[in-house]
Order: C-alpha cells, then sequence, then structure tokens
C-alpha cells in the first residue's frame, strides 16, 4: 500500500465531499450545499417536473372518515369530492402541502417572527434580525395565540383546521427527502410539522398586511412642524370627489358613546409644536392594499340573474398568495379562491351565491405613550400609581448564531412595542405601547367556512357574525336575487382625529372608548340603484357619528359607481371589461387644470412635443400609450413643486400628502391654495408657475425613458410579480402591462388585482376567474408561472363548477387522486 | 475490458446507494469497486471519474429534457452560469466525477506493491 498518495486521494475525496456538502458563504449570503443541491437524484434535478407529468395517486389513509376523489383540470385545479366535511378539508390541507408547501411554511416563518431562522440575522443586505423583532414586539404571536384559543373554543372550526392539519402533515410525513421543495434545498432547511397555530399565524399576517397601516408617528412629527390649518389641508377628513360605499344622504344613528375630544385635548394632543430629532427604515404594509367589488342586481343584467365581481388587489408573489380550488359534500359545494396555509375557500361561490372582499383601511393600530419608573420597565405610571409591568419572553432562533431573546414588556394597552430597546422612527427615546386590534383573538375562519355553506341572504349576515380583523367590505350576491354589502368587521369608537397621533397613556383619558355597535355597520342591502359596489373609498359620508380614521383612495370608487349608475343589460363580457378597465378618471379632473395654468410659451420645442402627447391622450393607461407616463411624472413633479418647500422643515418621516389632497385643493382655490409659493425663495410662486416647472423638471426623466424606448406606459411602469425571497429570476419581472394606481384594473409596480373573479348566479352558475400565478408553487414546473400572460392582456378562465359525474368523464384531465379511509 | 466493467458498476452502484443512503454515498462504492477491479491508478481515477460523470449527466440530461429546461436555465442564472443549461448539467457531471475519480484513484493506491 502506497501510504503517501493514498493518503492523499482519501483526503482530497473527503474534503471534497465535505465542502460540497456544506453552505459556502458567498458575499453576504450562502450557497447551497452544491453537492446535494446537483445531486441528480437527491438535488434540484428532482423538482424538474415533466411537463407533461399528471398526477395519479391512490391513498389509504387511517385518518380518513369515508372514500374521496379529486381530479385536476387542465389547468391544474383539483376538485374535490368527498363524502363529509372533515375529509374534503383533509385533502385541502394535503393538496395545498402538494402545490405550496414550501410557501405556506415560510409564510408562517415570516408571520412568527422566525425569519432568522431560515435566513441567518441578515441576509443580502436585509436585516432578518430587526423584522422578526418587529412582529414580535407588533404581538403578532401573542395575538395568533388568542385566536388559536378562540378557533379551537368552537368545536366546529377546531374539527375543521384540525383536519386541514391532519392533510397538511400527512403529506409532509410521506414527503421523500428528494421530493422537499425546490426553495428548501436552495436554503438548506426542511419542512416541520404544521399546527393549527400556523394556520392562525398566516391569517394574522393578512390582518398585518390588511389592517395594520397606521403613521401615526409621521402625523405626530407632521403636527410638530405644520400649523392647523396646514395639517387640516395637508391631511383633510373627507374627499370633495368621494362617493362612498354607502351612498351619501345615508342616515346614521347617533353615536352609542361620547365622541368629544378629552378635555385638555387642544393643548395635550393637538398641540403644533415641539422638536423631535433621526429616522430609521420602515416596516409597513403597502397602504394601497385595497380591492374592488361590486355586484348588480338582476334587473340590470341581461340575463335578469345577479353578477358578481371581485380583485383583491395585493402583493403580487410567486408562488401566488391564491390556490385555486373546488371542494365538494353532501353539503357544501364551493369552489374559488383559498389561501394556502388556511381552511376554506375565501373568495367564491357555491351552488347558491357568490361572495367576496375588499379591504375596509379602517385605522385599528394606536399607540400610547408609557412612562417607566427606570430602565428596569418593571414599573409603569398609569391610574395615578405604580404598575406591575409583565414580561413575555419570545426567543428567536438565528440560522448559525446563539437566539436572541426579545424580552417585550405588556402593559394594560398592549406590548410595548417601541422604547430604547427598539427605537421608534423620530428617536424620540420614550416608549410607546401599541393597541391593535389584530393582537385580540378573533376567529375569521369561521366566516369563511360558513360562507362556503350559506345559501341565502341571512346565512350571509349570519356568517358575518363574530368577524374582527381584518375589517373587510363582504359583498354578496344570490341565486334568489338578493345583492348586499357591508363593512364588516370589530371598529373602535374614535373621536374626531383620536390615533392619528401618539397618545397620552398615563390614564384612560384617551382610550378608545368602545367598539362601534354592530347595527352601525350598514348593510347596503338590495338598494335601488340597482347595485353595490366598494373599492376602498371611505364606507360612510363624514356624518357618519364615527371617525373612519385611515387612509382611503377615492378614485377607483367613484369610476366604478359612474359606470355601475349608467350601465343595462350587463353580461359577464362587460364585467370583464370593466374589471379590466384602464380609464385614468384622475386625469379626467386633473387634466384641465394642468392645460389651464402651463404657460406653454415658456416652453421649448422638445417640451412641447411631450406637451401634445399628453394632450392627444385618450386618459387610456393602456400600456402602449405614452400619456400616463408623462401623466404620472408630472402629477409626481407637481406634489413636489408644491410641497417640499414646506416639506423640508423636518428631516423625519413625514406623511406625503395623496394625490387627491392636491388636487382637490386646486380644483377648489386654484390660484390661491395654501402651497402654491416656495417658502424658500424670495420670489413669490404662482400655480402657474409651479405647474409650469414641475413640468420641465420631468423633461430629463422623459428624454431618458424616451432613448431608451421606455416612454410607453408598459415598459416605463416596469410591472412584476416578484418571488417570495426576491430572487429575480424566480420572478416574472417587466411585464408589458396596463393600469395603475387610480384606475380600476389598480396595477401598479408589484401590486395589484390578485384574484380576478366574475360570477352570474344563472340556474347553472358561469363563472370566470384569474390569478397572476399558476397552481404550483414549484419554480421548476410548467403550472409554476402560466397564468401570468393570459392574466396581464386581462383574459379569463371559465371555472369548472360541475358535480363529479361530469368532472369525471371530461377529456383532458391532468390526473385522478383516489383516497380511502384504511 | 476491465476498463469497461468498472465504469459500468461505478454508475449501477453510484445509483444505487444515494437511493437509501446520502447524496455522496457513491464515494464509498466507488472506492469498493477499484478495490475489486484492480487498475493502474490513472486508469482508477478516469474510469471512476466517467462512471458518475455519465451517470449524473445523462441523469441530468434526461430529467432537463422531459422538464423542457424550466428549471435549469433558473438555477444556471442563480449559480451563476448565465443560464445555460448546458453549462449547468457538464458542471453536475464533474462533481460527480471529480469525487468518485479520486474516491477510485485512493483504492487503486491500496494495491499492496
Amino acid at each position: 500500500m502506497k501510504i503517501l498518495p493514498f493518503s492523499l486521494a482519501a483526503i482530497i475525496t473527503v474534503a471534497l465531499i465535505m465542502v460540497l456538502d456544506m453552505p459556502l458563504p458567498v458575499k453576504d449570503s450562502h450557497t447551497p450545499r452544491l453537492g446535494y443541491f446537483l445531486s441528480p437524484q437527491k438535488g434540484f434535478w428532482q423538482n424538474a417536473d415533466p411537463v407533461d407529468q399528471e398526477l395519479n395517486e391512490t391513498h389509504a389513509i387511517k385518518g380518513l372518515q369515508g372514500n374521496a376523489n379529486v381530479y385536476f383540470d387542465d389547468r391544474m385545479v383539483p376538485h374535490v369530492y368527498a363524502e363529509n366535511e372533515h375529509d374534503a378539508i383533509f385533502l385541502q390541507g394535503y393538496l395545498h402541502a402538494k402545490f405550496r408547501l414550501w410557501q405556506m411554511d415560510f409564510q408562517s416563518y415570516a408571520a412568527g417572527g422566525r425569519l432568522s431562522e431560515i435566513m441567518g440575522d441578515s441576509s443580502n443586505g436585509t436585516n432578518f434580525l430587526k423584522i422578526d423583532r418587529f412582529f414580535r414586539r407588533l404581538g403578532m404571536v401573542s395575538g395568533a395565540e388568542n385566536s388559536l384559543a378562540s378557533l379551537e373554543s368552537n368545536p366546529e372550526t377546531k374539527a375543521y383546521a384540525d383536519a386541514y392539519t391532519e392533510g397538511v402533515n400527512y403529506y409532509i410525513s410521506n414527503l421523500k427527502d428528494k421530493d422537499i421543495p425546490f426553495e428548501y434545498k436552495l436554503l438548506n432547511y426542511k419542512p416541520e410539522k404544521w399546527t393549527n397555530l400556523k394556520s392562525v399565524l398566516f391569517m394574522k399576517y393578512m390582518a398585518f398586511d390588511l389592517a395594520g397601516f397606521e403613521q401615526d408617528f409621521e402625523m405626530t412629527n407632521a403636527k410638530s412642524v405644520f400649523s392647523k390649518t396646514e395639517m387640516a389641508a395637508l391631511y383633510p377628513y373627507g374627499q370633495d370627489s368621494l362617493d362612498p360605499i354607502i351612498p351619501k344622504g345615508t342616515k346614521f344613528a347617533p353615536a352609542a358613546f361620547s365622541m368629544k375630544p378629552p378635555a385638555g385635548a387642544d393643548s395635550v394632543y393637538f398641540n403644533y409644536h415641539s422638536n423631535l430629532p433621526q429616522t430609521d427604515s420602515l416596516i409597513k404594509p403597502d397602504k394601497s392594499n385595497g380591492s374592488n367589488n361590486w355586484a348588480v342586481s338582476g334587473n340590470k343584467t341581461k340575463s335578469g340573474k345577479p353578477i358578481l365581481c371581485n380583485d383583491p388587489h395585493l402583493g403580487l408573489n410567486l408562488p401566488s398568495l391564491w390556490f385555486e380550488m373546488q371542494i365538494s359534500t353532501p353539503q357544501m359545494n364551493a369552489y374559488g379562491a383559498s389561501f394556502p396555509g388556511a381552511p376554506s375557500i375565501v373568495i367564491g361561490f357555491n351552488d347558491s351565491c357568490a361572495w367576496g372582499f375588499t379591504n375596509a383601511m379602517r385605522d385599528v393600530r394606536d399607540y400610547f405613550e408609557i412612562k417607566f419608573k427606570d430602565s428596569s420597565k418593571q414599573e409603569y405610571w398609569y391610574d395615578s400609581a405604580w404598575q406591575k409591568t409583565t414580561f413575555r419572553n419570545e426567543v428567536i432562533h438565528i440560522k448559525g448564531k446563539p437566539d436572541h431573546i426579545e424580552k417585550i414588556p405588556e402593559t394594560i394597552w398592549g406590548p410595548v412595542m417601541y422604547d430604547q430597546d427598539y427605537p421608534d422612527m423620530l428617536h424620540t427615546g420614550k416608549a410607546y405601547a401599541c393597541h391593535w386590534q389584530a393582537q385580540d383573538g378573533s376567529n375569521e375562519i369561521k366566516t369563511f367556512r360558513a360562507l362556503d355553506f350559506s345559501k341565502n341572504y341571512d346565512d350571509y349576515i349570519e356568517a358575518m357574525k363574530g368577524y374582527e380583523c381584518p375589517g373587510q367590505n363582504m359583498i354578496f350576491a344570490c341565486k334568489r336575487g338578493d345583492i348586499a354589502l357591508k363593512q364588516n368587521g370589530k371598529f373602535p369608537a374614535k373621536w374626531r382625529g383620536q390615533g392619528d397621533f401618539l397618545m397620552p397613556g398615563e390614564n384612560d383619558t384617551y382610550a378608545w372608548r368602545g367598539f362601534i355597535p354592530d347595527s352601525a355597520n350598514i348593510v347596503d342591502h338590495n338598494p335601488s340603484r340597482g347595485f353595490v359596489s366598494s373599492a376602498n373609498q371611505l364606507p360612510y359620508d363624514t356624518s357618519y357619528p364615527y371617525y373612519l380614521g385611515g387612509v382611503y383612495p377615492v378614485y377607483r370608487g367613484y369610476l366604478i359607481n359612474r359606470y355601475l349608475g349608467r350601465m343595462q343589460q350587463i353580461t359577464v363580457q362587460d364585467m370583464e371589461k370593466l374589471q379590466t378597465n384602464n380609464y385614468n378618471i384622475f386625469q379626467e379632473m386633473a387634466r384641465p387644470i394642468l392645460l389651464k395654468y402651463i404657460d406653454q410659451s415658456a416652453l421649448s420645442e422638445k417640451e412641447m412635443k411631450y406637451l401634445d402627447i399628453y394632450i392627444q391622450w385618450n386618459l387610456q393607461n393602456d400600456a402602449i400609450e405614452k400619456g400616463p407616463t408623462i401623466e404620472k411624472l408630472w402629477w409626481d413633479s407637481l406634489m413636489t413643486t408644491v410641497y417640499s418647500d414646506e416639506f423640508s422643515r423636518s428631516s423625519l418621516p413625514l406623511p406625503w400628502p395623496e394625490k387627491s389632497t392636491l388636487l382637490d385643493g386646486l380644483l377648489k382655490d386654484s390660484t390661491h391654495y395654501l402651497f402654491l409659493d416656495n417658502t424658500l425663495t424670495s420670489s413669490q410662486e404662482t400655480l402657474q408657475n409651479d405647474i409650469t416647472s414641475a413640468f420641465k423638471k420631468m423633461i430629463p426623466v422623459l428624454e431618458k425613458a424616451d432613448s431608451e424606448n421606455n416612454l410607453v406606459w408598459g415598459k416605463f411602469k416596469k410591472s412584476g410579480i416578484r418571488h417570495l425571497l426576491r430572487i429575480p429570476v424566480l420572478s416574472r419581472l417587466d411585464l408589458f402591462s396596463s393600469g395603475g394606481e387610480t384606475e380600476i384594473n389598480a396595477l401598479k409596480e408589484f401590486h395589484g388585482p390578485s384574484w380576478r373573479m366574475i360570477v352570474e348566479l344563472t340556474d347553472s352558475t358561469q363563472a370566470y376567474g384569474i390569478y397572476p400565478g399558476g397552481q404550483s408553487g414549484n419554480p421548476g414546473s410548467p403550472y409554476y408561472d402560466n397564468f401570468v400572460n393570459n392574466w396581464v392582456q386581462g383574459k379569463y378562465y371559465p371555472l369548472l363548477f360541475m358535480k363529479e359525474t361530469a368532472m369525471k368523464n371530461r377529456p383532458g384531465l391532468k390526473g385522478t387522486m383516489i383516497f380511502k379511509k384504511a | 475490458m476491465k476498463f469497461i466493467t468498472s465504469i459500468l458498476l461505478t454508475a449501477l452502484l453510484g445509483y444505487a446507494a444515494p437511493l437509501y443512503l446520502p447524496w455522496w454515498s457513491f464515494a464509498i462504492t466507488t472506492f469498493i469497486v477499484f478495490i475489486f477491479l484492480r487498475q493502474s491508478p490513472g486508469k482508477s481515477f478516469l474510469a471512476g471519474f466517467l462512471g458518475l460523470f455519465l451517470l449524473w449527466g445523462c441523469n441530468a440530461l434526461w430529467i432537463d429534457i422531459a422538464n423542457n429546461h424550466i428549471l435549469s436555465q433558473k438555477v444556471a442564472v442563480i449559480l451563476p452560469l448565465g443560464g445555460s443549461s448546458v453549462l449547468l448539467i457538464f458542471l453536475t457531471a464533474c462533481i460527480g466525477g471529480l469525487i468518485s475519480g479520486f474516491s477510485g484513484l485512493a483504492a487503486a493506491y491500496t494495491r499492496k506493491k
């Protein structure tokens, strides 16, 4: 034996294996275990599904109570036919896991403040530990625990969630190592067992996304630099062009509580002075997390039956937030979009009716200042005495590092979100407890389940009872002819301005005075105008006796109501056109002002060329138009021209005014609008100066886009659907798409219609839908993003809603799964 | 003949072992193959390399064609190999080949003389 060469060769072999079996550091991140990752039998190659793969499986499972079959249609949508509810929901869990396991697991990690476990404390410039600490301190985990108690105290929903969890875990425990989803292999970790808590955490994540928006710190900063008049002009309550969800003129019952601000609020709370010093990055839900929904009654449609439409606008990701499926038992038969990670069909229809949601946008997250006795935080001042603080220790595991313990002080108001350990964005050095509706336990799954079972209007009303957060505009239509819409949820009763700013917390003077009684959440049921609609605008006009704090977009709702008011003999095709409508109503109102005041004599030939494009533009935000690009840049430039001098008073975050605020201001006061003069110059600027200089300032951007052939809106806007890990090649970027922020087709950069659905409630239901993604969460599957192109083009798929006998014999099925009880 | 047989055996056992054992278990089977099929160090390395190179290369190629290159083109951007499926298959085959080759080489040096 030749010892030396043997040892050398053996050492090289072992060293190669060891190096290729560990994640290697690259810049701020790590490679996968390359040998494992590239192994054709174990690694990513196993996730490369054959494009013509069919899904045929047979299972005998102990946990099932009967037999069930699943048929996959040509778009890989599963149609589940089970003999009982338990098995149907078990199979929903199984199918969610089979198609979306990594996504649902990852989302539950994000919601529970556990990303550091997978990603390390920071990676590729993202501070995951800070994000985790944010969600922990916000009370996401304790809130989810409260909701879990609520869910499990109800026998029906407990059984429902249990069946779902069993189904997910059946899949996980039979999952071969080589078949674990691609992203686990890439990031080098393994799936963990599913629990009901993980489902609830996902629901809390939706609550954060939809009911977590507030700008209390920014607003508090604003009142320290702006006068009362300026504040009222920059952040008005209500909008002139508002067409509320519940039509104007509706009479409201007086408030159930006194809605007078506390005595002394003028000096303590509405105080427009005091200095605060340096800023920081923010974790915020997108404030335009909105949506459209409407339903028209039979007397406005060609078929004589109601049509219901819904398109929730959310951050667009791959794998998609939604998974399409049909669930059928002898008692229930529902089809629609479901959340991978939770049981039920969320937005959909059944044999009798259809339902959907848009976001209520109400502000249900406020801060109260806490005065601790000393830096140990053991006691805080409340009701003229020192109260004991309780502490909640949350352990954050960090990949490759020791655990981080987040010691969260809990007060009567809720968890202390900001203090010296986790400073707020204004660096006040003070402590603030966060009081957020989603910290309470609530049972949203109960409502989703009940809607799946609903047969008529009364069932719909019953289903909504007890639903708390995130508040939603819940729309309904049924074959009997009813249409209805209600802004549903548990909303705090606030006085005007309450919760706009940080509030004193040393006693209950500034506490929420209770909750708005459900009778004041008004149902719009079969109105004489023949339709109901919502698009995240204010639900009521400002005569509503409770304060409707929050930020509400105004234009989509206004336009939808204008169209629906005029339309007659409506067909599904008309609704498709309306849902994908790109008319720019904002510019219909803004263009006359811009063109009236721009000083054309001051423009060069080159500048006139762009102005001409804008003048001749048809006001459609179509991908091929250049007008929308000019419109967007010009208005943004005008906002900056008008407001930047006032906003330079503070280097700390301030809430930027809404587009509608400037437009409403100019429509009302035009040349006398408060902010026209640039206070940083000695000259007196006029509206004409501002509009003209705003136009000139954007010319370099236009020219650059023009020279790169990116001036048309579809290219300039750069819409895309990003993978959850933000890996570009797993995303679909640079989609040539129409629409925009103020259009009914609200497709912005990474945000837009996440599920378009139209349901005509004829005797045999006619339904159409599409979402930007595909049924499979696997980047190696042809079904990963196969809906995207049709979605960009505004096309729809007919949704197959059939009895098992018809589905079974349908040509073109992509597979059949047979489940038997063992 | 011995050379060809050792390549085929390396590939066969290199496929069978990871069905039950970790991805790198082919290094052990390759070692065993070249303990029994004695050849010169050069030939042992080459045959060991080729056995796994062909196995992993063909396996990956087969999967990639059936998948219409959907995933390989994405992974070849992440790694990064300029989006080339062919390069990715080549890299895959080389990694398997190298480990197996060195394992074969080590086996060859266990000879008494």
